[in-house]
């Protein structure tokens, strides 16, 4: 009798630990697989820069990346926000440079795999992104001519090597850019045609090199993505990549009736778009619509891929002659932002308006109107127990 | 120990039976139409009759995420290919409404009632919605083309 019963014991113990078993549906399974990172495909050339996979073109870049000289006052590089121990940003709400700016320092892993710069995409290649801060005052706050005589007088011969023959610069004015102060306009408008050409492309070329150090920044592997590669081989997950059952929660929630996966999608959990998820505006910063602002700024970018410092053919401008130019679904969209790492990397959004994941799933959760234009998000009322589930997963993309 | 067996007894009975319940439920209860999926067929006519279009990836796979090139093909109901056709495009995703990702043209006349369409991009998976606006000689139509991802 005892054996029997201990029997049916177990019995009852195996039917009750198969219900709580970490079941995926095929289509569940298949989803959790194009999120890994294993299905990041290999970065593509970028052929409008002939220079973006030359290693001395990367380690000028680097050098560049980390160098405080090309900054109005000499004491800004683009790592003083994109801090290389902290995931390339700087863990503020908004950066701080120069000036104060009126965004959030975004985080650089895999950020080459991206059509578009920028919470609102307003660049369309890294290159041409990176020339963006040099000049902007609250950032580095530099001009085009006086990065030039810097770039001739320390790095003359490095760049040489990589992209020949340095212009004469002697008759080129110490400060000028078409972006600048007066005085700095002015000096611009006064350079011969020739000589503006000039500056601008060892401009475009700083811009290459610093492109072709961040393709090397690449997203690290998480417990989810060996999560991830355990379920597709059928092995369990060995010790720690084994996911809790609120971690599991999560993801379901995350690919499923939370929604989460249909604009984090994909190996970096973005899908490369612009989305109006009403987030609220800092009440003192000045109005920020989003895309809808960025679209003029790119298409009058001479630095675009349209524009004359192209490497290659236009045939690698599909973005932006494809791009949605207008329409009332750009106003306030921002970028999706990749999802890995984020959790250890607080404020979040595009002016650091969350303090904490919390803050995030409640905001979804809500998903209260925007102020303008019309927010994507439908609230999901989640409890209380499903938002920790949600963030109990988003930590295993930052572990 | 007899009235532990009893107890784990009915527990079982009571757990088959709601498994039977929650089974009939879910074998009966109406499709959703997201289950049963919009009409895929890439070959349609337009919505008043006037032309036959079809529509295919240039390089015969959907890339989600990509920039891609399909192939808008446009005959009469009498079969001769349409010449000259001015195409616009426009679309979104009907469940999450919002529009195209790109906004994709018609940029190129192959021949044999064959236009390029350039610059689509599925950007996310599930139902997509691909709006013709076509204008020929015979006159003018549109046509709706769904994509599943
Ligand atoms: C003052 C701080 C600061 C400095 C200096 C700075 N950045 Fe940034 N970076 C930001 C902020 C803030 C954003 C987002 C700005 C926006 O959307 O308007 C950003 C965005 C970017 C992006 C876009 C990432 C994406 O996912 O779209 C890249 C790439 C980048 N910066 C690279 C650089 C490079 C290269 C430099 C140096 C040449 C640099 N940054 C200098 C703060 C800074
Ligand atoms: C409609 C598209 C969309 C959906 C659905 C969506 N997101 Fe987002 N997500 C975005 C966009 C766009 C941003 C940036 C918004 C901004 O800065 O204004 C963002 C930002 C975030 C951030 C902040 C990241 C950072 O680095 O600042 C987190 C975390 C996040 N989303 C998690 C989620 C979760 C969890 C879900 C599901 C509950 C979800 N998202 C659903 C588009 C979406």
């Amino acid at each position: 009798m005892s054996r029997m019963s201990r029997l049916l014991a177990l019995t009852v113990m195996v039917v009750l630990a198969g219900c709580g078993k970490p079941e995926f549906s095929d289509a569940e399974k298949k989803t959790i697989a194009s999120l890994a990172l294993s299905a990041l495909p290999p970065l593509k050339p970028d052929t409008t820069n002939r220079f973006a996979d030359v290693p001395a073109a990367a380690a000028l870049g680097s050098t560049l990346f980390f160098d405080t000289g090309m900054s109005r006052d000499g004491t800004v590089s683009c790592s003083t926000c994109h801090k290389i121990d902290r995931q390339f940003q700087d863990d503020l709400p908004q950066a701080v440079g120069v000036g104060r700016t009126n965004r959030r320092t975004m985080p650089l892993a895999g950020v080459a795999h991206d059509p578009w710069f920028f919470w609102d995409g307003r660049r369309d290649s890294l290159w041409a992104q990176a020339l963006t801060p040099l000049e902007n005052p609250l950032e580095q706050a530099g001009n085009r001519a006086a990065v030039a005589h810097y770039i001739k007088a320390r790095f003359g011969e490095r760049y040489e090597r990589i992209f020949g023959l340095l212009p004469d610069l002697s008759n080129v004015p110490a400060n000028a850019s078409p972006l600048g102060t007066d005085a700095e306009k002015a000096a611009w408008n006064a350079m011969p045609d020739q000589q503006a050409e000039d500056v601008n492309r060892v401009f475009a070329n700083i811009g290459k090199a610093i492109a072709a150090f961040e393709r090397s920044i690449a997203p690290p592997q998480t417990r989810f993505d060996r999560f991830a590669a355990a379920l597709a081989t059928g092995a369990p997950p060995q010790g720690d990549d084994a996911f809790s059952a609120e971690e599991i929660q999560g993801l379901k929630l995350f690919i499923g009736k939370a929604n989460c996966v249909t604009c984090h999608n994909g190996p970096r959990f973005t899908d490369n778009s612009f989305h109006n998820t009403g987030v609220p505006p800092i009440k003192d910063l000045p109005p920020d619509r989003g895309r809808i602002d960025a679209v003029a700024q790119v298409e009058a970018d001479p630095f675009n891929c349209l524009g004359a410092f192209r490497d290659g053919d236009a045939g690698a401008c599909g973005e932006l002659r494809f791009m949605v130019k207008g329409g009332p679904e750009l106003i306030r969209a921002y970028k999706t932002p990749s999802l890995r790492g984020a959790a250890t990397r607080p404020p979040y959004m595009h002016a650091g308006q969350f303090l904490s994941l919390d803050e995030v799933l409640a905001h979804y959760s809500k998903a209260p109107a925007s102020v303008e234009g019309t927010s994507e998000v439908h609230p999901l009322q989640l409890s209380d127990r499903e938002r920790a589930a949600l963030v109990a997963f988003l930590k295993t993309l930052a572990e | 120990m007899a009235s532990l067996w009893r107890y784990l007894l009915a527990g079982l009975g009571l757990a088959a039976l709601l498994a039977g319940i929650l089974a009939v439920v879910y074998l009966t209860a109406p499709r959703s139409p997201q289950l049963a999926g919009p009409d895929t067929s890439r070959s349609k006519t337009t919505a008043n009759g006037l032309f036959v279009a079809s529509f295919e990836p240039e390089r015969g796979v959907i890339r989600q995420g990509e920039l891609q090139s399909w192939l808008l093909t446009l005959k009469t109901v009498a079969g001769a290919p349409v010449e000259g056709a001015a195409i616009t495009i426009s679309g979104g995703m009907p469940q999450h409404s919002h529009g195209l990702p790109t906004s994709p043209q018609a940029t190129n006349y192959l021949g044999d009632g064959r236009y390029r369409i350039e610059g689509l991009k599925f950007t996310m998976s599930g139902w997509w919605q691909l709006r013709f606006a076509i204008s020929a000689a015979a006159g003018s139509d549109t046509v709706i083309f769904n994509v599943v991802l």
